[in-house]
């Protein structure tokens, strides 16, 4: 009697109605997939058309000749391409480092260290955090003009460093580390310094490494502030240039090359995505209950 | 005493040096600059900006323009939030059925507009919502319905720009909601069950009420998202066109600051931005407090 030993409720047959359901489900979840993805699967087409093909009507899905002639025109714009994506690259780079470092040592001293007024400063740090980005672009402007760092990749790295979402995220991490391990550690005689280096960064890994590529994609989409204080070809962000790139070309035949900006400005962040999921979920949620 | 400073003060000083210089120290020195006519010629001496007061104050105030870009900002969030919450919440129902297959398969798909920067999202989507080219319209005729010329007719054009945040954001909000209904516990669905609730009695009184923290989050969110909606129409529309029907604030602040070099006035507008998102962000605190009692 093999019959019996169904697990939980018995499910021999699904009745038709239920498998109606869940095809219908399932169905309609894929037609929302596929309407979310087909922008991004048609800017890839698009940017592999010829020229000729892209004012076809009515749109081909999918190029009749795969052409590269796009990805070749990009790099041959009166903006360059491949500078402004090695600009884009050195700023994220740098970035990233500093926006791991400079906030750690910061909420190392709000989350282990005793000291009167900390609460009272972290409370101001936080409330900065209230007041959008936008209240503060003319006075920085301003600073950038006065110390003659305009066009510099230090206008572009220094500044967003100034984040106090990561201090606020690593404080609430390290938080979670029981006072006994440093503790101990002090006890042994080790300073603050061997501390933060030795016992609390090898166990704050998992939330450097989310917040690592929070950063990268961060600062890899960030338009507003490059293109206030990036205003030389020469200095251009991936954003700056594909922006003046559409800017040039979004009336004429020529969009194809626009696309082909595009795929070069969004593959980067889609494969930080696919292989960083976990930590971008993580990043996310934590950040998002947290709120 | 002076050793009890030192080392906290070692670990904060490049935090509390850059926050100063380009947080705190920003806030009010704008505050500042709103009061004056600091403008193109200030830029070259800034001796011949003036102390004004709250002229700058009083003249938004009377600014068509102004005022326009605060209800196309205020329309812009009335019509994407609710679509926004009811999409992403609808999405997150039914990938959170049992029997789902490829759970994650899906995840990951929705999620994938939302890492995208708006910039190069913006040229697709123009691309996508381009009247005789675009693939939008011409599915829309598979229906027999005519597509309009989105981006250039004034009626339309904020509903291409609301396509294009709901479809962006739709993954990462069905995410969140996600995570929440899985805190929801299974009993609770259960006793409704024997009770003989039916699948529409369930969400209405237990999940959509459980939800609230996360669509308090979400609408949250999205609404001070949306007063600072800049990029999107800056690329697709460009700069608020149609007839200035999707020009936003700071759309404006970024006009009259980088443009026009009006940085007294543009910064006087970035303070009601600012106070705008203060009012939201105080009923969001004051909303947060009564969850508890749940």
């Amino acid at each position: 009697m093999r019959q019996t030993i169904v697990y939980g409720e018995p499910r021999k047959r699904i009745p038709p109605k239920e498998l109606t359901a869940k095809l219908i489900v399932h169905f309609l979840l894929i037609i929302g997939l596929i309407s979310t993805l087909l922008p991004l699967f048609w800017m890839v087409s698009t940017s592999l058309k010829t020229q000729e093909a892209i004012f076809e009507i009515p749109p081909r899905l999918i190029p009749k000749h795969v052409s590269i002639e796009n990805y070749i025109n990009l790099f041959q714009q009166e903006i360059d391409f491949a500078r402004a994506f090695q600009n884009t690259l050195i700023v994220t780079t740098i970035y990233s480092i500093g926006a791991l470092l400079i906030p750690s040592l910061a909420a190392y001293a709000f989350a282990k260290l005793r000291f009167p007024g900390r609460d009272q400063l972290f409370l101001v740090f936080l409330a900065t955090m209230m007041v959008p980005s936008q209240v503060n672009l003319i006075p920085n402007y301003l600073s950038m003009k006065i110390l003659g760092w305009l066009n510099t990749y230090r206008a572009l790295i220094i500044p967003p460093l100034a984040n106090v979402f990561n201090i606020f995220f690593l404080r609430q991490y390290m938080r979670s580390i029981p006072n006994e391990l440093s503790e101990a550690a002090r006890i042994d005689g080790a300073s603050d310094r061997l501390i933060f280096f030795r016992v609390i960064i090898p166990l704050i890994k998992p939330a450097l490494a989310t917040l690592a590529i929070l950063n990268f994609t961060g600062m890899w989409r960030d338009f507003l502030w490059p293109a206030i204080v990036a205003t030389d070809n020469s200095m251009y962000t991936l954003q700056v240039a594909l922006y003046t790139l559409f800017g040039q070309n979004q009336a004429s035949t020529t969009f194809g090359v626009v696309m082909a900006g595009a795929v070069l400005v969004l593959l980067p962040l889609f494969i930080i995505f696919i292989f960083g999921q976990k930590f971008i979920i993580q990043g996310i949620s934590m950040s998002g209950i947290k709120g | 005493m002076k050793k009890k400073y030192l080392t906290p003060l070692l670990f904060l000083a490049p935090s509390l040096l850059i926050i100063f210089c380009f947080v705190i120290f920003p806030i009010f020195f704008s505050l500042f600059i709103s009061l004056t006519d600091f403008n193109v010629h200030s830029l070259v001496h800034w001796g011949n900006a003036k102390f004004i007061g709250l002229a700058n104050y009083q003249q938004l105030f009377q600014d068509e323009l102004f005022l326009k870009c605060i209800g196309n900002t205020l329309y812009f969030v009335v019509l994407m939030v609710p679509l926004a919450l009811i999409l992403s919440l609808t999405l997150a129902l039914l990938l959170n059925l049992p029997f789902i297959k490829f759970r994650k398969l899906f995840r990951t798909g929705y999620f994938m507009p939302y890492i995208s920067d708006s910039i190069a999202i913006s040229t697709v989507w123009y691309w996508v919502v381009s009247k005789d080219y675009g693939i939008l319209n011409h599915i829309l005729s598979w229906f027999g319905i005519p597509g309009p010329s989105w981006l250039a007719d004034p009626r339309f054009a904020m509903f291409a720009i609301v396509g294009l945040v709901v479809w962006r954001s739709l993954g990462y909000y069905a995410f969140l909601y996600l995570a929440g209904l899985q805190n929801i516990p299974e009993q609770l669905y259960e006793a409704a069950e024997i009770d003989g609730a039916s699948l529409g009695q369930k969400i209405r009184h237990i999940t959509i009420p459980l939800l609230a923290p996360t669509t308090l989050f979400i609408s949250i969110t999205s609404i001070i998202g949306g007063f600072q909606l800049f990029a999107e129409p800056l690329t697709l529309t460009n700069g608020g066109g149609p007839m200035d029907t999707t020009k936003t604030i700071v759309l404006f602040i970024y006009e009259n600051g980088f443009r026009y070099f009006k940085m007294g006035y543009s910064a006087a507008s970035s303070y009601i931005l600012f106070a705008f998102i203060f009012i939201v962000t105080i009923i969001q605190i004051k909303f947060r407090d009564q969850e508890i009692l749940y």
